[in-house]
């Protein structure tokens, strides 16, 4: 089982909102769309479940050409950011109401609502309006309704947006949990890097309606493609400056600060990105560097300090673990790992790292 | 959205499609058809061309009632708009009085116009009509059969009475769509009550209100029954509206020719204002 | 010239203490039992010129305690008062406050600038005074060079700064509130828009109060935090106090992420015993009659050892910066935080806790 998109753009007007895109998704795969808000996640999933066609390309699914099959012959289900239930029915014919249009039994829908109430936790709950229910009971119902039809394909826009802080962390860990005994192929949209990170499977970053790279989750994050696909999956946002190499000397092109470092690329002018939590006020790793900084403002959390600060036209960010109370103002001495580097080229195409 | 399309779902609106052919399609096709040709009835035609539309453009009688009708939308609009957002702005948000409010203000709604004009036309007889007696016994010589300005307050008094509640309830469904936070705000910043009138509730209601002067105008533009119920035109030519006038004639004199053609100029009237809102109201959705 | 140092002495003087007593509220006219209060109970006793977050997760009744102190609300028992005045019955004008709330509120019609002015042209300010303080907080907040644009035409974190400037500009303002701010802002642009309103505390020194479900942007803004949990408060305590040493279960589990484990435990002699094993803690734990004894440890403190409890590794997740490690004991399932480079058996592992962060909680609430 596998779903492929081939050539598939979306033009509305003379606006691209989906440009040429190839990707392979295959079965019992989690497969995560990370981009910013206007991205083309959306579009891109419509696409795929068969409420938007394609202005040009094909969708196949299963080696079989989907492409303008409406979405109701489509085996596929999807969860919104807005937690999308029937208002007047309550949890158990919510999570009934796609069985009941395919005509099974009535013992049959439910032992299959009473197993997917269990698996998310709304066992107790089935007898109540959607409006009696918290938030998160009520995308769970949501989630249920998406699962209790074995479909092959399972969309969720963004699913976590709208919960709180604590409820998105416990339904983060919950949902692979929830697809690992399925022969489906899972598409989660989000824009939050430590949603794909914490789920894993394999992800695709997006920006303004291209696919930068796909791949798995690991894989795209530490080897991004170009610079493009770093910044898309760095939160807080990379760190990112000029360099100019000579021999085996790296030096900052704006400043003092250089190393050196064994990587195998020519001489010349590169990109540097360096991820806020490599650099620190300890040292780490077995090659590190040494940077002033004038700090702008520290943020301290229970267990981490982000320190963001200035060197020259710099103004960079670094997360270390720890308390470190810093003053607006005040000069420091922060460590880079020089083993995390990402190198791009001047087309900002990854070259090497570490 | 280029959804996938679902082609049963046009078998729904055939029915429709029929109705509407029989109750408009048809008619309109036949008062075009007459409007270019010269009839005395028996199904004999004689073509005239354009003789009709040039008669009726340039006749002082059209031009009479056009002013007329221009005059009295205008009024309309002028004291039913503002009137209605104040009333809605006065109605509660919550609690017992919303249902009571909302039912007062649909009920001459509900009225058929024809008994609307009749209500009125008794209510203001100036011998025994509530109306008409008060003014008259508080001084006021007052005659709506005999004196036109009294025919025109009389008209205007009862279209104000049937339709300010459409801009009522229009207002106060634009008005409960503003969120609190708006007025907390307000509040915080200590605006006074007419700027936050000013800057919030006007602006918030602004789709709203286009919608609401859109109809009243169209319905206002195109009055007929009450005013006939009530005065009948009268006294002399005094509230003969444009439709009234038409009316006149194409059933009275059954000049069916110069009736037809004067109907397809009040319809491309009509059709020019709603495309002039339509344009607006499209140039709003896109700046926004 | 004169004028202009007073305007600034007295900007530094007018900070508020905001004191709040027995403060209880309910949205119903009548109360059954507990859950029928919104609030309960409330006790806070503020100094000046802090940052301040209410965290909690929705509907602990954060939102009724921050329109309650900013006057949008009148409690149903109980007490507000600013520097010692009792200012319960007073409206949101008289208290002097500014409130930014979770979608951005602002004058479609009026420009930048006329939205800044606003609340200065209500309080008769003059126009030389108002244009002044205008361009003051327009550069404070990069607004700059949009002040003669319609407000309309801003992007939502444009138009949350507008927000916060019309509370800025006021120099009469003794605490500026904020409600879930950063809701509809970008998530990329959220993180900006954080460090700059801690950026604006340290500088202007006015109190703060900021409402939140979402412990980062407490944790990072406020100086004290108040964890509140189904309308009380649980504990209040600076950032790194409630990350060390969480007084109740609910604080160790919803601060920090992943939360802290809480396992079911026993005290015997004074000491707990933990899946067998006696587990090293530095708090005495003198009382022992509890319903239910939990042992906590935060997944940051807790580390592979060769011998210790016994734990299966069922999942490992790598963030990059960290790896989280979901083990399985007898008791329970235990999170495990590590460094990238940590090596993660497989299969079977042994976990020791650290003794300085290890707590026992009986029936909830904190063995010292």
């Amino acid at each position: 089982m596998s779903l492929e998109l081939k050539n598939v753009e979306k033009k509305v007007g003379i606006e691209t909102h989906i440009h040429s895109t190839n990707l392979k998704l295959e079965k019992n795969t989690i497969n995560i769309l990370l981009g910013s808000t206007l991205a083309g996640k959306t579009t891109l999933m419509q696409i795929m479940a068969g409420l938007d066609k394609p202005t040009s390309g094909e969708i196949w699914f299963n080696g079989e050409n989907v492409t303008g099959k409406e979405v109701q012959k489509r085996n596929c289900s999807m969860v919104y950011q807005q937690f999308i239930n029937y208002p007047n029915f309550t949890v158990f014919e919510n999570i009934a109401s796609p069985l009941k249009i395919t005509g099974i039994k009535t013992d049959e829908i439910k032992k299959r609502v009473g197993k997917v109430a269990e698996l998310l936790k709304l066992s107790a709950m089935l007898e109540k309006k959607p409006d009696e229910l918290s938030g998160g009971q009520q995308q769970r119902t949501a989630l249920a309704r998406a699962l209790v039809k074995d479909s092959d394909l399972i969309l969720l826009d963004e699913p976590l947006a709208n919960l709180d802080f604590k409820l998105r962390e416990e339904l983060r860990e919950e949902l692979p949990k929830l697809f690992e005994d399925r022969d489906c192929i899972v598409v989660y949209a989000t824009t939050e890097p430590l949603d794909a990170l914490m789920i894993g499977g394999n992800t695709a970053t997006l920006l303004e309606g291209n696919v930068i790279q796909y791949g798995k989750t690991l894989d795209v994050y530490s080897k991004p493609e170009n610079l493009t696909s770093a910044k898309v999956f760095s939160d807080p946002p990379m760190n990112i400056a000029e360099i100019i190499k000579t021999g085996d000397t790296f030096k900052l092109a704006d400043n003092n600060v250089q190393w050196k470092s064994n990587v195998q690329i020519k001489d010349g002018k590169y990109k540097i990105g360096i991820r806020p939590h490599n650099i620190t006020t300890y040292k780490e790793g077995n090659n590190s560097v040494e940077i002033n900084g004038k700090v702008l403002i520290s943020e301290l959390s229970g267990s981490e300090s982000l320190i963001h600060f200035t060197n020259g036209n710099l103004n960079w960010v670094s997360l270390s673990n720890g308390i470190q109370q810093k003053n607006i103002g005040e000069d420091t001495k922060l460590h880079m790992n020089v083993n995390e580097f990402l190198y791009f080229d001047q087309n900002n195409r990854l070259v090497n790292h570490g | 959205m280029n959804k996938t399309f679902n082609q049963k779902a046009w078998l729904f609106v055939i029915p429709v499609f029929v109705l509407v052919a029989f109750n408009a399609a048809v008619p309109l096709m036949t008062v075009v058809n007459y409007s270019f040709q010269e009839t005395f009835g028996s199904n004999v035609f004689a073509w005239e061309g354009t003789r009709w539309f040039k008669e009726i453009l340039h006749s002082e009688r059209f031009h009479a009632s056009l002013g007329r009708q221009v005059i009295f939308t205008f009024i309309i609009l002028l004291i039913q708009l503002p009137l209605g957002i104040g009333i809605a702005l006065t109605m509660p948000k919550k609690g017992w009085g919303v249902p009571v409010c909302l039912i007062l203000m649909s009920m001459p709604l509900l009225i058929p116009w024809n008994v609307v004009g009749a209500m009125w036309n008794i209510f203001a007889l100036p011998d025994i009509g509530f109306l008409g007696n008060s003014l008259n016994t508080l001084g006021f010589d007052y005659n709506f059969t005999q004196q036109s300005g009294d025919a025109w307050f009389t008209t205007i008094l009862m279209d104000v009475w049937h339709w300010t509640s459409l801009v009522v309830l229009l207002s106060y469904a634009g008005l409960n769509s503003i969120q609190p936070a708006y007025y907390q705000a307000a509040e915080i910043d200590g605006a006074s009550r007419w700027d936050v009138f000013r800057y919030i509730e006007l602006p918030k209601m602004k789709k709203v209100l286009t919608l609401a002067i859109l109809l009243r105008f169209m319905d206002s533009f195109m009055i007929y029954t009450e005013p006939f119920v009530l005065t009948g035109g009268g006294p002399g030519n005094a509230t003969n509206f444009l439709s009234l006038d038409l009316v006149k004639m194409a059933l009275g004199q059954f000049d069916l020719g110069p009736a037809a053609a004067m109907s397809l100029i009040y319809f491309l009237i009509v059709l020019l204002i709603c495309w002039v809102f339509y344009s607006i109201m499209m140039k709003d959705e896109a700046r926004s | 010239m004169n004028f202009y140092i007073l305007t600034k002495i007295t900007d530094w003087l007018i900070m508020a203490k905001i004191t709040l007593k027995k403060l209880s509220h309910s949205y119903l006219t009548k109360q059954n039992n507990d859950s029928d209060w919104a609030l309960r109970g409330v006790d806070i006793d503020w100094k000046d010129g802090g940052a301040y977050a209410l965290l909690g997760p929705s509907g602990c009744g954060k939102t009724t305690l921050l329109n309650i102190i900013s006057g949008l609300l009148k409690p149903t028992k109980g007490e507000v008062l600013f520097d010692d005045k009792d200012v319960t019955v007073l409206n949101p004008v008289e208290r002097d406050i500014a409130q930014i709330f979770q979608f951005p509120v602002i004058y479609d019609t009026m420009t930048v600038y006329d939205n800044l002015a606003f609340p200065l042209k209500n309080r008769g300010l003059s126009e030389t005074e108002i244009d002044s303080k205008v361009k003051e907080i327009g550069e404070m907040l990069e607004l700059t060079s949009t002040l003669n644009n319609k407000a309309s035409g801003l992007t939502a974190d444009g138009k949350q700064k507008i927000s916060l400037g019309r509370g800025l500009v006021r120099s009469d303002v003794n605490v500026i509130m904020f409600d879930e701010p950063l809701t509809v802002i970008d998530p990329h642009l959220k993180w900006v828009l954080r460090s700059k309103l801690k950026e604006l505390h340290q500088k202007i020194n006015r109190t703060m109060i900021y409402v939140t479900h979402d412990q980062i942007e407490a944790l990072t803004f406020a100086d004290q935090v108040v964890v509140m949990h189904e309308g009380q408060i649980v504990q209040t305590g600076t950032p790194v106090e409630l990350f060390e040493k969480p007084k109740h279960t609910f604080v160790g589990h919803f601060i920090g992420s992943p939360g802290m484990n809480i396992l079911p435990c026993e005290i015997k002699n004074g000491q707990i015993n933990f899946e067998g094993k006696i587990l090293p803690t530095n708090t005495s734990l003198k009382k022992s009659n509890f319903n239910k004894t939990q042992v906590g440890i935060r997944p940051e403190f807790v580390n592979f050892s060769k011998d210790g409890i016994a734990v299966k590794v069922k999942r490992v997740s790598d963030t990059g910066r960290h790896k989280v490690i979901d083990t399985e004991c007898g008791s329970g399932s235990i999170k495990i935080l590590a460094t990238s480079s940590t090596q993660i058996p497989s299969g079977s592992a042994h976990i020791t806790f650290d003794q300085k962060y290890t707590y026992a909680y009986g029936d909830n609430w904190i063995i010292e």
